[in-house]
């Protein structure tokens, strides 16, 4: 993954998130209050804007900038959320020009570190984390077979693991004050999280 | 969905326009949406911050004013602020003797306030931090995000805000906080949902015959759904699970809330009903609020918050402040 897959990537993120908002706010009214969509597309906008002003000239440079704007512009839980995400991933990258495989496999596991440690969520608990913790072993499991071998497989598992939150008990977030009554709907963060694998699946698929 | 608006995404940054032009004592921040007072910060004394997401008004930039907050930070409509602002609000408090972060527990709030007290600490300003959790609808706390804040904010802006004011240092001010936060408890009614602008359409539905028990301020469903009943009865539920949780004896401050639609006419039967509550069970009302102090957009319904005040905290609650939303001995 060179500067430029990397920036197609936060634009396909960018642009999912911009299509699915309306079913991200409809997800996040079921049991939230109704802005995730409308934050995400909004912060996903700040950061491209971000990106096209800075110029950055490595991927984790993009990585890094993008969560910067996310803090700056989301709200809500998820800014400070997906912003440390990015960050974290972004500086596990470094300076690197091209990532490999392996590279950016290391990237998706400080993301999600950093996630958890900030929002100390554990898989079950409802969040994105059940989306991204399976995505991540997905990718590591199948890094030897090339990034966008190991991206479909990520976005895959997330999408799964989107959809597995369907019938837990919400135990972190807005959602958790609902109680049992969280259960019978999909986490928006955890359907967000989705997107953004599904972007980087569609994005190496082509290059 | 019909409101009184322009653009839905322009809600915030024209309300804040209209509170800039009604309120000549508040100064407002347009570019990073901070509202502060106007004179400034006061040299030498605690400042007092809190922020959240708009659409709860007057909660927060309603209470900026002498006596109570400083600076308030609004996010986007029930969308925790982000930190820079904060980080801005924090600065336009600081009158050199620390800042007190006044955070509502929720997870965006609390992270978001994080990060900022970070950045404030960076640029040598101390930052004190009390979270309030009063909202006794949320059970089994261990395995949810807690408990949430909501009408305990509205007191402990109050009395901190009264404690700086009367020349409190920071780790004071904070303790009056914590301790109201400790000694007051609030349960919630909706009758009909709201609708967030952008949004477009309510966020659950509720039926002719229905309420909606346990409710927070952000418009997501409440704990559990009821039937419609009387005020004496919905009113009786919500006392009683305040006094479940914190038992009632002595004297008590209270607040009828309305959650935004609901007309005062209706707050007044309401809090009719809270008073022979009380009564009944052999409690006096030292201090009440009855009206919108903390809502909830649109939405139909009440909440009650009772607080368990010391002589010490009663004497803040008397002390002068002069905001939009709360005004007395000035």
């Amino acid at each position: 993954m060179d500067v430029e897959l990397c920036r197609a990537w936060m634009l396909r993120f960018s642009e999912l998130v911009d299509a699915e908002a309306d079913r991200l706010t409809a997800l996040d009214a079921a049991i939230g209050d109704g802005d995730h969509g409308v934050n995400m597309r909004r912060g996903m906008k700040a950061a491209v804007a971000a990106l096209g002003e800075s110029q950055p000239d490595a991927p984790g440079h993009v990585l890094v900038a993008t969560g910067r704007a996310l803090v700056a512009k989301t709200g809500g839980a998820a800014g400070p959320l997906y912003g440390t995400g990015f960050r974290r991933a972004g500086k596990a990258l470094t300076d690197t020009e091209v990532a490999s495989a392996a590279e950016v496999g290391a990237a998706l596991v400080a993301m999600l570190a950093g996630i958890q440690e900030l929002g100390q969520a554990v898989e079950g608990d409802k969040t994105m984390v059940d989306a991204l913790t399976p995505a991540v072993s997905a990718f590591e499991a199948s890094a030897g077979d090339g990034l966008a071998t190991a991206a479909e497989a990520a976005a895959k598992a997330a999408a799964e693991g989107a959809v597995a939150t369907v019938p837990l008990q919400a135990r972190k977030g807005r959602a958790s004050y609902l109680g049992e009554r969280s259960i019978g709907h999909e986490d928006p963060g955890a359907a967000s999280t989705a997107l953004l694998l599904r972007a980087l699946a569609e994005v190496t698929a082509q290059s | 969905m019909k409101k009184l608006i322009n653009a839905p995404e322009n809600v915030v940054i024209e309300a804040l326009r209209g509170m800039a032009a009604a309120h000549p004592d508040l100064a407002v921040d347009h570019e990073n949406r901070v509202i502060s007072r106007a004179g400034g910060p006061t040299q030498g004394k605690v400042g007092v911050v809190s922020g959240g997401g708009s659409g709860h008004e007057p909660l927060h930039g309603g209470f900026v004013g002498y006596g109570m907050l400083d600076a308030a930070a609004p996010g986007e409509i029930f969308t925790s602020p982000v930190p820079d602002q904060i980080l801005a609000a924090t600065t336009a408090a600081n009158g050199g003797a620390g800042v007190l972060h006044l955070v509502k527990n929720y997870t965006g709030d609390v992270l978001n306030f994080r990060m900022a007290a970070e950045l404030a600490e960076d640029e040598d300003i101390e930052v004190a931090t009390v979270v309030i959790n009063d909202d006794v609808a949320v059970e089994d706390s261990t395995y949810t995000a807690g408990r949430r804040g909501v009408g305990a904010t509205v007191f402990a802006e109050k009395l901190a805000g009264a404690a700086a004011e009367g020349g409190a240092d920071l780790a004071e001010v904070a303790r009056v906080a914590a301790e109201v936060n400790d000694r007051t408890r609030s349960f919630g009614v909706a009758l009909t949902p709201c609708t967030v602008p952008t949004a477009g359409q309510p966020g659950f539905e509720l039926g002719e015959d229905e309420v909606e028990l346990g409710i927070g301020i952000h418009g997501e469903p409440g704990r559990t759904r009821g039937k419609l009943a009387p005020a004496s009865e919905l009113v009786a539920r919500a006392m009683d699970a305040v006094h479940a949780d914190m038992p009632l004896s002595g004297s008590v401050v209270v607040m009828l809330n309305g959650m935004g639609a609901t007309p005062l006419v209706e707050l007044y039967v309401a809090y009719a009903e809270v008073a022979s509550w009380l009564e009944g069970h052999g409690v006096t009302v030292a201090r009440n609020l009855v009206g919108n102090y903390i809502t909830s957009l649109d939405m139909a319904g009440f909440s009650v918050t009772v607080g368990m005040f010391t002589d010490e905290l009663l004497q803040l609650w008397d002390a002068p402040v002069q905001t939009p939303a709360l005004r007395w001995g000035r």
